[in-house]
């Protein structure tokens, strides 16, 4: 008697709650014109300042741009995954299916990006990757599109440079990880390819940046130039005990992507910098005049100087809003893709455009040369490379 | 040869920056019997009082590496009494648990207040490059750590093995309830010295921005070291972690320069091979209680 109450009890009960979640259902279906993004970024973590960046340029294109597209409201959603991929795929996962996001976006590192690719594919949805740099990328979906750069991109052109202009011996230093290594064999296959010759190779463990020993093994080779590639953060250590150990006065030039020289960090890293030539996508002293814009907009917003991660975040949301545009606000995945290639425009950077074979970014390289400019310290554009494609993919 | 040298004088500047990180660990491990592994947060404290200090507010270098340490002993006093007197009759494992949550807590703070990026304490000229004895390269600012250290080690010698207040340390760890029989103030003693340590810690971690770079993932990213000075040292005394020290920070400068290749695992294979020869580390006693 008793059991049997209790049963009928938790029926009804079990009842009331599926009529309440059946409303709760029912209530979103409202929300068509709302377009969600997700973004999964690294907010916390050793790649924080990247998830900020981007955080704030995407608000910053809002502000600017407005929120509504086609008649859709833009609805940003932020989840932080730390740049480790198991949340990267627990957030894309609650992005899709709860939220139901339309454009997953974000994704500060390579193992990050590539978590959520099968998830991109499975939901058809596009993935908008803003940071991550390995060439593969791109491959692994048909639902990524790039509005970075790759490694391959900026390390191929210092390889050129560097021979062109008297460096013939060169030691590399590169921190031992997928994007290290793509930034070392990039760069070696093209400076040799040009008659360089590689004279030390050393690649540093991630979690140590005592580069003393290593850095005195590069004094003894003697070479004419280091290229250099380590994550942004210990860019600055490096630039220090660069100079520290005299490698500077003994004539040893540094060269690389310009990832060593992020303009984020870039004014702590004292006069020792001066003279790095490195070649990368953006520098925040780009001389056009929609570059001087966003500068001064992103710094009054922010109060720091945007660096190359906030720009490729900036032209991501720029992308998605564009292709909402061309589709006029319909959000079939698919259709969408299709929309994002072969689009060009204006980036602070320079002209952009998306391929639409790889849906990688095309985009001019500079060569930059760190110079002193009212006493701040820059990345002067001395050379242009013009739209330059992913060269880690044009082998298969 | 001068390379070799140059190397020796790294290792030697490298070792003398862990000692000086560890040995607080070495104090609240070793002789108080208190797993703390917080200690990287007390260091990671000094590191941004010194940024603050010089950074923001123009101090000099030198009067603001007394301050890191007074700061960080601040903090370690307070946190002390409210907080660690509580552990120190429970469990490792509690002990463990807790201090582990105060280091995330300690990066997450550091995090909000001051942001993820690494910082750099302005070092003034004097300290900047190298110069040439004799054909070894001395790089000034480790130099600098080289004496700074070299000195604190002695004093710290003498304290624990000279003075009225080492002995009655000494006799607290022994056997406190006899200490306090004999009238001794074993709280007192103790707060006093976990301070010290985390003093010791604040000053190792100004010190070593410069070398090992300052982020709010500091306590995180060096604990394994700390731990490796203390094992291999073993937690008795001073003397152990220091040459444990030297040892390790020439033999990963030495590996880094000779077998780049190997990378970070020189370290790792010196531990184990000293920890299968001397399991008590390497002036490890047997444990006397």
């Amino acid at each position: 008697m008793f059991e049997r109450k209790l049963f009928t009890q938790t029926v009804s009960w079990a009842a009331a709650v599926a009529a309440i979640a059946g409303l709760a259902a029912v209530a979103p279906a409202k929300a068509e014109d709302t377009v969600k993004v997700g973004l999964i970024l690294p907010m916390t973590g050793g790649q924080a300042s990247t998830g900020k960046q981007i955080e704030n340029a995407i608000k910053l294109y809002m502000q600017q741009k407005g929120d509504t597209v086609a008649g859709k409201k833009i609805e940003i959603i932020v989840k932080d995954d730390a740049a480790i991929p198991d949340k990267t795929k627990t957030a894309a996962q609650e992005l899709i299916v709860n939220d139901k996001v339309n454009f997953i976006g974000g994704f500060g590192v390579t193992p990050a990006a590539l978590a959520a690719a099968p998830l991109a594919t499975q939901a058809k949805i596009p993935e908008v990757v803003m940071a991550a740099g390995t060439s593969i990328i791109t491959e692994r979906s048909p639902y990524i599109v790039r509005t970075s750069f790759t490694l391959a991109q900026s390390s191929t052109i210092i390889g050129d440079w560097a021979v062109k202009n008297g460096i013939k011996k060169v030691a590399t230093l590169t921190s031992d990880y997928a994007p290290g290594n793509d930034a070392l064999n990039f760069f070696k296959e093209h400076f040799t390819a040009g008659g360089g010759e590689v004279v030390e190779e050393v690649k540093t463990p991630l979690a140590n940046p005592d580069f003393a020993p290593f850095l005195q093994r590069m004094k003894d080779a003697k070479p004419d130039a280091i290229f250099v590639f380590v994550p942004a953060g210990q860019g600055g250590n490096f630039m220090k005990q660069y100079a520290e150990r005299g490698l500077d006065k003994a004539g040893i030039k540094v060269i690389g992507p310009g990832d060593v020289t992020d303009d984020d960090l870039l004014n702590n890293m004292g006069d020792a910098v001066l003279g790095t030539v490195t070649a990368h996508i953006y520098s925040a002293a780009h001389p056009s005049p929609m570059n001087k814009d966003f500068v001064a907009a992103y710094k009054k917003a922010f109060g720091t100087r945007p660096g190359f991660m906030a720009v490729s975040g900036y032209d991501g949301i720029h992308l998605i809003y564009e292709a909402l545009k061309k589709t006029n606000g319909d959000t079939d995945g698919t259709k969408l893709i299709e929309a994002m290639k072969g689009q060009k425009w204006e980036s602070p950077r320079g002209p952009i455009s998306i391929d639409p074979e790889t849906r990688d970014i095309i985009q001019n390289v500079y060569i930059r040369k760190v110079e002193k400019v009212d006493g701040e310290l820059y990345n002067v554009e001395f050379a242009t490379f013009e739209a330059v494609k992913d060269l880690g993919k044009t082998k298969k | 040869m001068t390379s070799i040298l140059t190397n020796l004088f790294d290792g030697v500047a490298y070792g003398m920056l862990l000692f000086v990180l560890a040995c607080g660990l070495a104090v609240t491990l070793g002789l108080m019997n208190f797993v703390n592994l917080a200690h990287g947060a007390f260091a990671m404290a000094g590191g941004y009082v010194c940024m603050v200090l010089v950074n923001r507010m123009g101090w000099p270098f030198f009067a603001a590496l007394p301050l890191a340490f007074v700061s960080a002993a601040a903090i370690g006093i307070a946190l002390e009494r409210t907080l660690y007197r509580h552990l120190y009759a429970r469990s490792h494992l509690d002990q463990v648990l807790f201090t582990i949550g105060l280091t995330f807590m300690s990066v997450a703070a550091v995090d909000y207040i001051q942001g993820s990026s690494r910082v750099f304490i302005n070092l003034p000229a004097a300290l900047q490059g190298q110069f040439d004895l004799f054909g070894v390269g001395i790089g000034r600012y480790r130099l600098m750590i080289i004496v700074i250290c070299g000195l604190l080690t002695i004093g710290l010698q003498m304290v624990l093995a000279k003075t009225r207040f080492g002995s009655r340390l000494r006799a607290a760890v022994d056997d406190p309830r006899a200490a306090s029989g004999l009238g001794i103030n074993v709280p007192q003693v103790f707060a006093f010295t976990f301070a010290f340590g985390c003093g010791l810690a604040g000053l190792g971690g100004a010190l070593s921005a410069e070398i090992l770079g300052l982020d709010p993932y500091f306590p995180l990213k060096f604990m394994i070291y700390f731990l490796i000075v203390v094992t291999v040292g073993g937690s008795s005394s001073i003397t152990g972690p220091f040459l444990a020290s030297l040892l390790l920070g020439i033999g990963d400068v030495a590996g880094k320069y000779y077998v780049p290749k190997m990378g970070p695992f020189v370290i790792y294979t010196m531990m184990i091979v000293i920890l299968i020869w001397r399991p008590n580390g390497l002036f490890g006693r047997t444990a006397a209680r």
